[in-house]
């Protein structure tokens, strides 16, 4: 019971995970991405024509990562390049993938595909209770955990990732110090916004293989919310995305065995445990030290005098 | 030789004007080729919109039908914008005003027909406000980011909707359709020339005219426009933040709250599944694009009903999927973003660089 | 040898002002070459050109003899040019050790953290530094965070090292110290351009100094040709500085007396410190002491933006600590150059309605729920002439207003309100001459009618001249008073680093 559970949290936290991690790099470099929600679905779409024309999932999960770094980069350009508002711009990004996935998706409604399957690795799924959930699942979701570590390395131990946060931080300083703030900004929303779109194709090729309209249902929106969970670090967003997948795996089993409360109502879990866990953990990062980057949402110009 | 960019001295008024107008038509331009892709010709589409929407005293009336929720959720967000809080969930906040003023017209027992009515509103309007409040107060007083909030409320508020016309509320009588029982003829609003126009929409306009002068004479606007421009310089001169955010989030939730009474009442006589195909979203469009005028906010909700309506007949015509309308309304706001930079700044040629 | 600079005619205007018009000078090797001039004379604008940051709208720089462009801040960089900003350019969430970093040319992208910070660590102790590498920068003081920016650039290799005012955050004592460093420096053959309007460090420390006013250079004078007189006159020019009265009509009554005052700041330190100050009617107390070190809370806790967590402020036994009567009785001028628009205006409103903003819901400007238009115009046309705010046609946005008439604009609202306290914080900071006589006038004009105020500036000179007392701060805490007209700039130099004198005047 519990370890089927917890393989379901797993499973329910993958895309959320992926889609935080993206957000998170974003963030990290100073761009609030709302666009997160239209992004998944762009990701969800692409990567399902792409296996679904390929055959290949491979080919799918690359095309998710293609479509998305596209259509971030058109945040990329207007939030850094011409200095746009980064709010208004996500939310436009988030019309524009529920509309444009709606349009393009119409051809690929009934049509399936064979997902990712399971991939035990030797050893490591036999552990007790967490074995199975956690080493005997498909290949994003290990490449999820890859992610997890690269994502940290990236930030704290490599001076490419020393920058990108100073970008965040203090672009002022970091342009003093030579590095090109418009060029990692640029780069961290569109490659952020990638890997926020395999999040989507995870939702397509292994939860549920197949493509319908407007799918992600607020996924994106939660993984917002958890960016701030997570205070910006990667392994903290790792547990927000399996907390909030705990609570989306118990809820489908609630339904799933048939009580009286209405499947409604737990559907609504989801997104008030999301605002509690957001209320209490912007209180807690202005009680402790806040890590906030501090040039998030504030674009970057050289020569203004302020 | 390289490109750098200078600000603009002064902002130009005909660039301010023209850039908005530009961006939609951009933005149709754009539009154009994803219906290409899809294989739909544009310009038949386009000429179908204006004609269906515009072109007969039924279109038209169609048209304001749709932009009186929009008038009201847009009012709605913009009177937040003033004050640089982005209130997101007007949707959810439509649902709430649809529910409260649902509750009145199937529970309460009135029967005379103002007094319903004027509960009905009442109803709605504390319902959208408090669904807002929550995260009015959650930012004053914890600083907990807006957005996230109200959007997240949104899922909450259509959900709850849900669970009432799925459970509780159900028309016994409605054949399993997920809605209640219809209306009573007290609580409906006149409706005109045998269309399904009503008088929802005078109350949107009267709602923006009360809206400016709230805005533009009183000392309330006056605040607002204060924290809105500078929140700092605002608490410097005594000005109460916390109580101004909290009012104007619940404010801002009322007034979409009475969308959800306007579209109960006049509209569909009962509360439904869907109640709100996405008036909400289209609000913060709306708001954006009639930056800080109640004026254009009517004007602008126009323009969206329009083509909302010419949305609704290329759907039927061409099979295409309504959610479509959000992918124009997303290039709109990004050609707009867009303008806005060419507003601000000049672009201007310099040497090129050379060092040792 | 050539010289390592070489500024030729460079001129710089942003929207509606010429920063720069004009200026030329040499910078040879070896040598610490000063740029002298009043605030708003053009120094940082011109700073931010030499270091890619701005581009000039003409005008040619030459280093070494080659002639070069900057489009960024890289370019200078890789010609040898370092520049210890006014507003340092540190990450203050990240530690001191990947500031200095971030600041290294060459680190390989997968470093070894060992081998740099012992490379760091090597630097602090040469230069006898006390600093921790994994401290957050945040939690440093001003001065610490200054010898971060300057190893940033020794690390570098600089040939050619900028400060912008960088003994403005520091004690007469640690000036010393970095003088010392600087001078060493030069001796290793490295050119120094040294930012500053203090005359004697001027005097101290320069080989060459160019004179810098309204955007031109006036001339360039080398050691032995200048006197404190000579630059000051060049630098001031023919505007002529009147000699004021003090008021004389300080009364011996305290109208605040504020006893054991501690506030936080947003991390939890204690900005003031068990800090006691009386204030007596018609005076003007000056607050002397390095920038950070409580001054700005002392003002923000006067005028009500900051709660006290332990302590008393009275006004005539009454105490007001918490209550909104402070409202009425106080009013704060806060004003800091990069807050001036951050606090104290809107500025997308017009100059009528910036006016108002303390006093929107008084009758004089309401009818029931309703804005008076009217008076709020008329009362914006007769503070315009009243103080002489050039404001361009009516309902221009206060942005577009320069310095000096913004602050004119926030002192009119200021003493609409007939306060009995002034607090003004560095209320000249960043004005021409003209605006900042002004403000002196204003203010020495209030004592008059009894008003008292509590002068908070980094120039000693301008407390010198206006005070009655001066109160010297440091850490939060209150050294001590001083009698202007018998003390000696070392006596509060020496108090300003928390040195308690024997004797207080």
């Amino acid at each position: 019971m519990f370890e089927i559970l917890l393989d379901a949290t797993v499973k329910a936290g993958t895309p959320i995970l992926f889609a935080t991690l993206g957000a998170i790099i974003n963030e990290r470099a100073g761009i609030i991405n709302l666009g997160i929600e239209g992004l998944m679905l762009v990701g969800a779409l692409a990567g399902f024509a792409g296996t679904y024309l390929s055959g290949s999932l491979l080919v799918g999960v690359v095309l998710a990562f293609c479509a998305t770094f596209i259509a971030g980069s058109i945040h990329a350009l207007i939030t850094v390049q011409l200095r746009g508002n980064q709010i208004v711009s996500g939310l436009a990004l988030t019309m524009f993938g529920v509309g444009i996935t709606a349009l393009f998706g119409k051809g690929m409604v009934g049509k399936t595909i064979v997902g990712f399957e399971r991939v035990a690795i030797p050893g490591l799924s036999k552990i007790p209770i967490i074995g199975k959930a956690f080493f005997n699942q498909d290949l994003l979701v290990y490449f999820s955990f890859l992610l997890v570590f690269l994502i940290w390395f990236f930030f704290y131990r490599t001076r490419w990732g020393l920058a990108m946060r100073s970008v965040g931080q203090n672009p002022a300083a970091a342009d003093t110090c030579g590095f090109s703030v418009s060029k990692y900004r640029f780069l961290a929303v569109t490659v952020g916004s990638g890997f926020v779109g395999i999040g989507g194709a995870y939702l397509s090729l292994a939860s549920t293989p197949m493509w319908i309209e407007n799918m992600t249902a607020g996924r994106g929106w939660i993984a917002v919310a958890l960016v701030i969970f997570a205070s910006w670090s990667s392994p903290r967003a790792m547990f927000g995305a399996y907390l909030f997948g705990g609570i989306t795996a118990m809820q489908l089993r609630f339904q799933a065995m048939g009580t009286n409360v209405s499947a409604h109502v737990l559907q609504m879990l989801p997104y008030i445990f999301t605002i509690i866990v957001l209320v209490i953990s912007t209180v807690r990062l202005q009680k402790g030290g806040n890590q906030q980057p501090e040039g998030l949402g504030l674009p970057y110009d050289r020569e203004d005098r302020k | 030789m390289k490109l750098v960019l200078e600000r603009r001295e002064m902002l130009s008024p005909m660039l301010r004007f023209s850039a908005p107008v530009a961006s939609i038509g951009v933005a149709l331009f754009v539009a154009g080729f994803f219906l290409l892709a899809s294989g739909v010709n544009p310009l038949l589409a386009y000429r179908e919109i204006i004609v269906e929407a515009l072109g007969s005293g039924y279109g038209l009336s169609e048209t304001l039908v749709k932009a009186t929720p929009l008038i009201f959720a847009g009012l709605g967000v913009s009177l937040a914008f003033r004050m640089q809080i982005w209130n997101i969930g007007a949707e959810g906040q439509i649902y709430m005003g649809a529910m409260g003023a649902t509750w009145v017209a199937l529970f309460s027992g009135i029967h005379n027909h103002w007094l319903m009515l004027l509960a009905m509103f009442v109803a709605a309007f504390l319902c959208g406000g408090l669904w807002a409040g929550v995260a009015g107060i959650l930012r004053a007083y914890w600083q907990v980011n807006e957005v996230i909030v109200t959007l997240l409320m949104n899922y909450i508020a259509i959900l709850g909707v849900d669970y009432l016309v799925y459970g509780p509320w159900k028309d016994p009588n409605g054949f399993n359709f997920p809605l209640t029982a219809q209306f009573s003829d007290a609580a409906r609003l006149t409706e005109y020339f045998n269309t399904r126009m009503h008088s929802g929409f005078f109350l949107a306009l009267f709602c923006a005219l009360v809206l400016y002068v709230f805005m533009e004479r009183t000392v309330w606007g006056y605040e607002i426009k204060v924290i809105g421009n500078n929140q700092n310089a605002a608490q410097y001169a005594g000005m109460n933040t916390r109580t101004a955010i909290f009012a104007v989030l619940f404010l801002s939730g009322a007034i979409a709250g009475i969308a959800g009474f306007s579209e109960v009442a006049g509209l569909q006589h009962r509360l439904q599944h869907g109640i709100s195909p996405g008036y909400g979203y289209t609000a913060i469009i709306i708001a954006w694009l009639a930056k800080r005028s109640a004026i254009g906010v009517v004007i602008v909700a126009f323009l969206m009903g329009v083509i909302l309506v010419g949305g609704d007949s290329l759907q039927i015509m061409w099979q295409l999927p309504v959610a479509f309308v959000y992918a124009f309304q997303g290039l709109i706001l990004f050609f707009l973003l867009a303008a806005d930079f060419f507003i601000i700044y000049r672009l201007k040629l310099i040497r090129g660089s050379s060092h040792v | 040898m050539t010289d390592i600079l070489q500024i030729n005619n460079i001129r710089k205007t942003f929207p509606g002002v010429v920063a720069l018009d004009d200026v030329s000078f040499t910078v040879g090797r070896g040598e610490i070459h000063t740029l002298l001039g009043e605030n708003g004379a053009g120094k940082s604008t011109l700073m931010n050109v030499l270091t890619g940051l701005y581009h000039p709208d003409c005008g040619n720089i030459t280093i070494a003899g080659e002639a070069v462009h900057f489009t960024s801040p890289r370019d200078s960089i890789r010609c040898g040019i370092g520049m210890v900003h006014q507003h340092f350019m540190l990450v203050p969430a990240h530690s001191v050790f990947e500031n200095i970093l971030l600041a290294l040319e060459k680190v390989p992208n997968f470093f070894n953290r060992k081998v740099y910070k012992e490379k760091i660590n090597q630097i602090i102790a040469e230069f006898d530094l006390d600093l921790d590498l994994d401290t957050p920068v945040w939690k440093l003081s001003i001065g610490a965070q200054q010898w971060i920016e300057l190893i940033k650039l020794l690390l570098r290799d600089c040939q050619l090292l900028i400060l912008d005012e960088p003994t403005a955050v520091l004690t007469p004592q640690e000036t010393e110290r970095l003088f010392s460093v600087l001078n060493r420096l030069k001796g290793q053959g490295k050119s120094i351009i040294f930012i500053s309007h203090k005359m004697r460090e001027v005097m101290e420390i320069s080989d060459s100094v160019t004179i810098l006013k309204k955007g031109r250079s006036v001339t360039t004078l080398e050691r032995g040709n200048f006197d404190e007189a000579k630059l000051a006159a060049l630098m001031i020019g023919n505007d002529k500085i009147p000699e004021w009265e003090k008021s004389g009509q300080v009364e011996d009554v305290d109208v605040l007396d504020i006893q054991s005052l501690s506030v936080q700041n947003d991390r939890g330190l204690a900005d003031l410190d068990d800090f006691n100050l009386q204030l007596k009617k018609g005076e003007i107390l000056g607050i002397a002491g390095v920038a950070g070190n409580g001054q700005k809370a002392l003002a923000e806790v006067l005028t009500g933006l900051k709660k006290a967590t332990h302590g008393k402020i009275m006004a005539g036994g009454e105490d007001i600590t918490n209550s909104d009567a402070k409202d009425s009785y106080i009013a704060g001028i806060s004003h800091v150059p990069e807050d001036r628009k951050a606090i104290g205006i809107a500025p997308d409103m017009s100059v009528a309605d910036n006016l108002i903003m303390k006093n929107f819901k008084g009758n004089a400007f309401t009818n029931w729920i309703f804005q008076n238009k009217a008076a709020i115009h008329q009362n914006g046309a007769a503070k315009v002439k009243q103080f002489d705010i050039k404001a361009g046609p009516a309902g221009t946005p206060v942005r577009y207003l320069s310095g000096g008439n913004i602050q004119k604009v926030i002192i009119a609202r200021e003493l609409s309100e007939q306060p009995n306290v002034l607090v003004a914080l560095y209320p000249t900071r960043g004005l021409d001459i003209g605006s900042a006589e002004y403000v002196h006038q204003v203010i020495v004009d209030g004592t008059k009618r009894g008003m008292s105020t509590i002068l908070i500036a980094e120039d000693l000179d301008e407390l010198l001249k206006l005070s009655d007392r001066i109160a010297v701060m440091f850490r939060g805490k209150l050294i001590g008073y001083v009698d202007p007209t018998n003390t000696t700039r070392e006596t509060i130099g020496l108090m300003m680093s928390g040195v308690t004198p024997e004797v207080v005047a």
